[in-house]
């Protein structure tokens, strides 16, 4: 097959295939998996010399990472455990990400999520418990999606930048709902950590069948789930990548970018909400200062490490759960600060962003720019 | 019964007070920000800077028992967050933004990490001026209890103000910020003077640390900042970038952030959390009010990317 109009200048010619289709496909889809992979092991070998530095063996560390997170049975049950809010306080992040913003505040839909799911599961008390529930849910998905939805419609309409506010409205969410547990939703009981009534056994979300793990971890599978198919198969996702990808060029195809935009963002503090009501429903049995657990900064990093992709959040956020499960394991077995762990997240979040110089530099992952075998 | 002798009086004088006390760090941090921003960068990252500044200024007074020691460690401290920061955001396609919020979560894992044995002793504090020695009412004497931070605070907002008109070094970080291609012209490298311009940012943002941990409120714990990195930030677009409104915005915001406190102190117990939550509904009523969807904001640096 020889071309003879090929050039130095040209060497990429349509129908000219100088390898297997097979390996050009592998090469053009193995970028997207090999260069996070790559990060995520550097991330791990600065942060070895990070604990080097400090006088611990980081052969020590990971192995301990590794049992308390993944070794058993017990521990992977509780890293997915934690993996369950993970996944929906990333999807907050994701979701709005592929618009091209950059929301943060997660954790004040997931607080305020648990406060309205608490509210309801209160007041409706004595109905069927799947009316409860499902109540709860809405509740939490509503009061989440209207934090959030209200961060993209400032966004939109008035060019107000969405990482500040939306964490400006964190603070807010956390003191709304401090004055919510203190004030009028207080039960009198609760004397220490000022709470919401205890929620009545029947309205509690249990374990999946054989597992210490609460339903909350399909909940968030399933979100992760629709979510990718809505981006990438719908014709609404497909408008939101174009507006992610320039404003500009989606509203002259005539798009409506607002809509969009409070939609899509809603959706996400929708999910952080649902998160929050999972806290309130399967964990704690009630709303109180615990909901600020950060779990919607955490998911920040999920959503940057999974590249915004929500299919990729399932395993990223499994991961950082069983990093997360692990770090009382690490403090009591080497003797290391509980904050060892946000070190470690905070070299991983650099170095996954800083990775994102790499794409599109290899020409292993470009099969156009091969040289064509003679 | 002299602490509730002067009655309401006491408010406003507790907010004054409170202005002056809460608004010293966001003075530091919004003036280190309205520098980089300038230069056409954001660094959402202050608010993992202010905590590690904190932190490494407590650490250092302590070992040392010099808070002024201290105060040098945080800036240095502070200097190396920044420049790590604009050598990192050089890079073709890594966003500024994001790289904040990683070194944000990064400074304050670090802070933790290294302040844990830190949290029990006794640091020196930071010197404050008793302006209101004249006046025999204790609420006076401690509202007009001014620490030297303040005072350098105010004077480098002026000169500031005065330097970015008036120098050369004030010209290139504007004109590096209004347009890379014009200080390309020019002979000028643009993440040099990125570079340069973080890391005095983030030295800037130690020194406001640095106030936190050893002025007010005095000590070292993990939750010694509650966002005033990040609001700040904030503050900056609110000031137009414009050192001289970074000062006023910084005092407005103390005050907001005294308003708790203030009303406690005379008995409003009442939605104690809600005014705790003012200065954040303050900036971010600040920001609605002040942004515009059809104009881009007046005195925005052109190669920010949080305006375009």
């Amino acid at each position: 097959m020889t071309d003879t109009t090929s050039s130095a200048e040209a060497p990429a010619i349509l129908g000219a295939r100088a390898y297997p289709a097979a390996l050009e496909w592998i090469a053009r889809r193995a970028e997207a998996f090999v260069i996070p992979l790559a990060a995520l092991v550097v991330g791990m070998v600065l942060f070895s010399l990070f604990i080097l530095a400090v006088g611990k063996s980081p052969v020590l560390l990971y192995e301990t990472m590794w049992r308390g997170g993944f070794g058993s049975w017990f521990s992977v049950q509780n890293s997915l455990s934690r993996a369950a809010p993970l996944l929906l306080a990333a999807l907050c992040v994701a979701l709005p990400a592929r618009l091209g913003l950059v929301v943060i505040g997660g954790e004040g839909a997931i607080v305020l999520g648990g406060v309205g799911a608490a509210a309801i599961g209160v007041a409706l008390s004595g109905a069927p418990s799947f009316i409860v529930i499902l109540a709860m849910g809405v509740a939490g998905m509503a009061a989440g999606g209207i934090w959030i939805g209200a961060v993209g419609a400032l966004r939109h309409y008035r060019a107000v930048n969405e990482t500040i506010s939306s964490l400006l409205m964190a603070y807010i969410a956390i003191a709304l709902m401090n004055q919510l547990v203190e004030g009028p939703l207080r039960d009198p009981a609760s004397l220490n950590k000022p709470s919401t009534q205890p929620l009545a056994d029947i309205y509690r979300i249990g374990n999946i069948p054989g597992m210490d793990v609460h339903w909350g971890l399909v909940a968030g599978v399933v979100a992760c789930i629709v979510s990718w198919v809505l981006i990438e198969k719908t014709r609404w996702g497909f408008a939101a990548r174009i507006a992610g990808g320039n404003v500009r060029a989606a509203q002259v195809q005539g798009l409506a970018v607002g809509p969009l935009i409070v939609g899509f963002t809603a959706l996400a503090g929708g999910f952080a909400g649902l998160a929050g009501m999972l806290e309130v429903a399967a964990v704690q049995g009630s709303a109180n200062a615990s909901l600020a657990a950060g779990y919607g900064y955490t998911g920040i990093l999920v959503a940057f490490l999974a590249r915004h992709n929500p299919l990729a959040i399932i395993p990223v956020a499994i991961l950082l759960g069983g990093i997360d499960a692990s770090g009382g394991l690490i403090q009591r077995r080497m003797d290391l600060p509980d904050a060892t762990v946000l070190v470690l997240q905070g070299m991983l979040f650099i170095v996954i962003l800083f990775s994102e110089t790499l794409y599109g530099r290899f020409k292993a992952f470009n099969p156009d720019l091969w040289q064509r075998a003679s | 019964m002299d602490a509730t002798e002067i009655g309401l009086w006491g408010v406003p004088l507790a907010i004054l007070g409170g202005a002056i006390r809460v608004s010293t760090p966001f003075i530091f941090v919004s003036l280190g920000e309205a520098i980089t921003e300038r230069s056409g960068r954001i660094n959402l990252g202050l608010e993992g800077t202010l905590v590690f500044g904190a932190m490494t200024a407590y650490a250092v007074a302590v070992m040392t028992n010099s808070p002024w020691l201290g105060l040098l460690a945080a800036a240095f401290a502070g200097l190396c967050f920044g420049l790590f920061h604009g050598w990192i955001c050089k890079f073709p396609k890594v966003n500024d933004i994001a790289i904040g919020i990683a070194l944000m979560l990064f400074g304050s894992g670090l802070a933790f990490f290294f302040g844990k044995p830190f949290i029990k002793p006794k640091a020196p504090n930071l010197p404050a001026i008793p302006f209101g020695g004249w006046s025999d009412i204790p609420q006076v004497q401690a509202a007009l209890d001014v620490n030297v931070l303040f005072l350098i605070g105010a004077a480098l907002s002026v000169v500031l103000w005065w330097a970015f008109r008036n120098t050369r070094a004030g010209l290139i970080v504007r004109v590096v910020g209004d347009s890379s291609d014009a200080a390309r012209a020019m002979g000028l490298n643009p993440d040099t003077v990125r570079l340069l311009a973080t890391g005095v940012g983030g030295a800037l943002a130690g020194i406001g640390g640095a106030y936190l941990s050893l002025y007010y409120p005095g000590s070292w714990t993990e939750r010694i900042s509650s966002g005033q990195g990040l609001m700040a930030v904030a503050l900056v677009i609110f000031a137009r970038w414009n050192p001289l409104g970074c000062f006023a915005a910084a005092l407005l915001f103390g005050g907001a952030g005294a308003l708790g406190p203030a009303l406690q102190s005379v008995g409003v117990t009442q939605g104690y959390y809600l005014f705790y939550a003012a200065p954040y509904i303050l900036t971010l009523i600040i920001m609605i009010a002040t942004s515009s969807p059809t104009r881009s904001l007046a005195g925005a640096p052109g190669e920010l990317s949080i305006t375009k």
